[in-house]
């Protein structure tokens, strides 16, 4: 019995040392960047605490105040505000602007991008004004989209919409009109022609740039729902904003600008994630 | 080869002129060739002799302006899957898999998906990628990529296979691997082939015939039969005797250019 304890003593250690050093560097290197990328945003928030803490004229809250504040408008029980327990009603309104206005830009560029860049005739119509409308800011259409649109959600969903409309468009484009010719000669000589190319050829060969579209476009529509909540929306991140600042509730807007930013990144790594697994078959992405 | 049958394919002062920045260019002159059934065929010179243009002619990717083009005494009007085109640079498509780039031919003719597995099974092992059926193509290595263009053709039921220096990006030890390849599959299917080279030893090596270019304007000097038996040894007398001929020949057109 002593022997058999004795042996597999000195025999288990052999096996497990190899697994336990290739396991020990590789948990620290998945740990690593997350941690690095921590690093600085702990950095910020030390200098911002003393920069503000306990100076009574302080217009900047100290991050302390603006956790109390996040957790209130999350789950209330702290300041029993009119903006306690209201964060999800926010974050949700938000969201289906986010996602409405994305899906409605989505509708609009994604054709109109395939028509001008495959059809030079309607590239020829429509491309000049395009490039004459775009360098107009979301900003600069605010007055007016409330008068076309009204104050409220139709004029939000049109400003989000502008925003993701023509990083969708112009990637669009760009995507069909890079399509390598050889492309085209390889399906008709396999006997793919006429429409039937659009389909087989011109469609996926141009998806990692749409793809490229659709992630800048989103982004775009949560940089932009701020503008587009200010249209007198009852609810929103953009709109909780725009109040607790008429209000001087700092702590509110700097809560809102961490949402915003938070479900921004969320959304675009779920974005990602999805192009990785639908273009797999591209070097670039995968 | 039969010269008393049709040829498949029929070339008749084919001529093919264009502008480019103002100025006329004349890419191919007077070019006059009879391909029949089961040959193998090679077009050699030095860059601008326009073989590259023949082939795309035949192709049916350009329209001569001169003269006519035909397979089987009708007039070629543009790319058709009975003229499969193998490409120096694949043009796979990097959205499909080995095994859907081959599928893609016969899905686009329409046929049942019984019958384009079937055939996509068949020439995924005809070149030897069963391994890698599931893989795309910027997975695959040179070699193995021009493997998937050669059979992406074949499942389509090409009947001429028309060759672009297929086998120019690969290295010497690749290339020599599917000359021998695509000779067992040319002599196992009765395929006629039309390519174009710049290397005389693949030129002897593969050919039945021989068609030389050469440029300035680009046009066909002279033809020769291949006569050495099948396999040849590149390293046989008789081979190198040959060699030394087409070398001297092309040249020789080369000195005629700079005088």
């Amino acid at each position: 019995m002593s022997i058999t304890l004795e042996t597999t003593r000195v025999v288990a250690p052999i096996p497990v040392t190899p697994t336990a050093a290739s396991t020990h560097p590789s948990v620290f290197a998945r740990l690593r960047n997350p941690l690095l990328a921590l690093l600085f945003p702990a950095a910020v928030l030390v200098i911002w605490h003393f920069a503000t803490y306990g100076r009574k004229f302080s217009l900047i809250p100290p991050p302390s105040e603006v956790a109390l504040a996040l957790w209130d408008l999350a789950f209330g029980g702290i300041n029993d505000d009119a903006y306690s327990k209201t964060l999800l009603t926010h974050l949700l309104a938000s969201v289906s602007r986010v996602y409405g206005g994305f899906a409605i830009a989505l509708i609009v560029a994604l054709p109109l991008g395939l028509l001008i860049g495959r059809i030079s005739l309607v590239r020829r119509l429509l491309d000049p004004t395009l490039q004459v409308l775009r360098p107009i800011p979301v900003t600069a259409w605010l007055p007016l989209a409330m008068i076309m649109f009204g104050l409220g959600p139709r004029s939000a969903f049109f400003l989000v919409c502008l925003g993701a409309f023509y990083p969708i468009l112009i990637n669009t484009i760009f995507g069909v009109r890079t399509v390598e010719p050889r492309l085209f000669e390889a399906a008709s000589m396999l006997g793919c022609q006429g429409t039937a190319q659009f389909f087989r050829v011109v469609l996926p060969a141009s998806l990692p740039a749409i793809f490229t579209g659709l992630r800048l476009g989103l982004g775009f529509a949560w940089v932009v729902i701020v503008v587009g909540e200010m249209t007198g929306v009852q609810t929103g991140l953009g709109a909780i904003i725009m109040e607790a600042r008429q209000l001087s509730r700092t702590e509110i807007v700097i809560c809102g600008m961490v949402v915003i930013g938070v479900a921004g990144f969320v959304s675009d790594r779920l974005v990602t994630l999805l192009g990785k697994r639908l273009l797999r078959w591209s070097p670039g992405l995968a | 080869m039969p010269s008393t049958a049709n040829p498949i394919l029929d070339l008749r002062s084919v001529g093919k002129q264009f502008e480019l920045q103002g100025q006329n260019i004349e890419a191919l002159r007077d070019a006059n060739l009879s391909v029949h059934k089961g040959e193998f065929v090679c077009l050699i010179g030095a860059s601008g002799c326009g073989k590259s243009t023949l082939l795309r002619i035949v192709a049916g990717f350009e329209t001569p302006t001169r003269g006519q083009a035909l397979m089987w005494d009708m007039p070629i009007t543009g790319p058709g899957p009975e003229r499969g085109m193998v490409f120096q640079d694949y043009g796979l498509f990097p959205w499909l898999t080995v095994r859907n780039n081959i599928a893609f031919g016969p899905t686009s003719r329409g046929l049942s998906s019984s019958e384009v597995k079937d055939k996509t099974e068949h020439f995924i092992s005809l070149v030897g990628l069963q391994r890698f059926a599931d893989a795309y193509p910027h997975q695959l290595s040179g070699g193995m990529k021009q493997r998937v263009a050669i059979a992406r053709v074949l499942a389509n039921d090409a009947e001429i296979v028309l060759m672009d220096e297929p086998f120019g990006a690969l290295d010497a030890m690749t290339r020599e691997r599917l000359q021998d390849e695509l000779l067992e599959i040319w002599q196992r299917t009765g395929l006629t082939v039309l390519f174009v080279t710049h290397s005389i030893e693949e030129a002897i090596f593969l050919a039945d015939r021989i068609v030389l270019m050469s440029p300035g304007p680009g046009r066909i000097e002279s033809e020769i039969a291949v006569l050495l038996p099948r396999p040849r040894d590149v390293v046989a007398p008789d081979f190198n005797d040959m060699r030394r001929m087409l070398s001297e020949h092309l040249h020789s057109h080369h000195g005629r250019k700079a005088a």
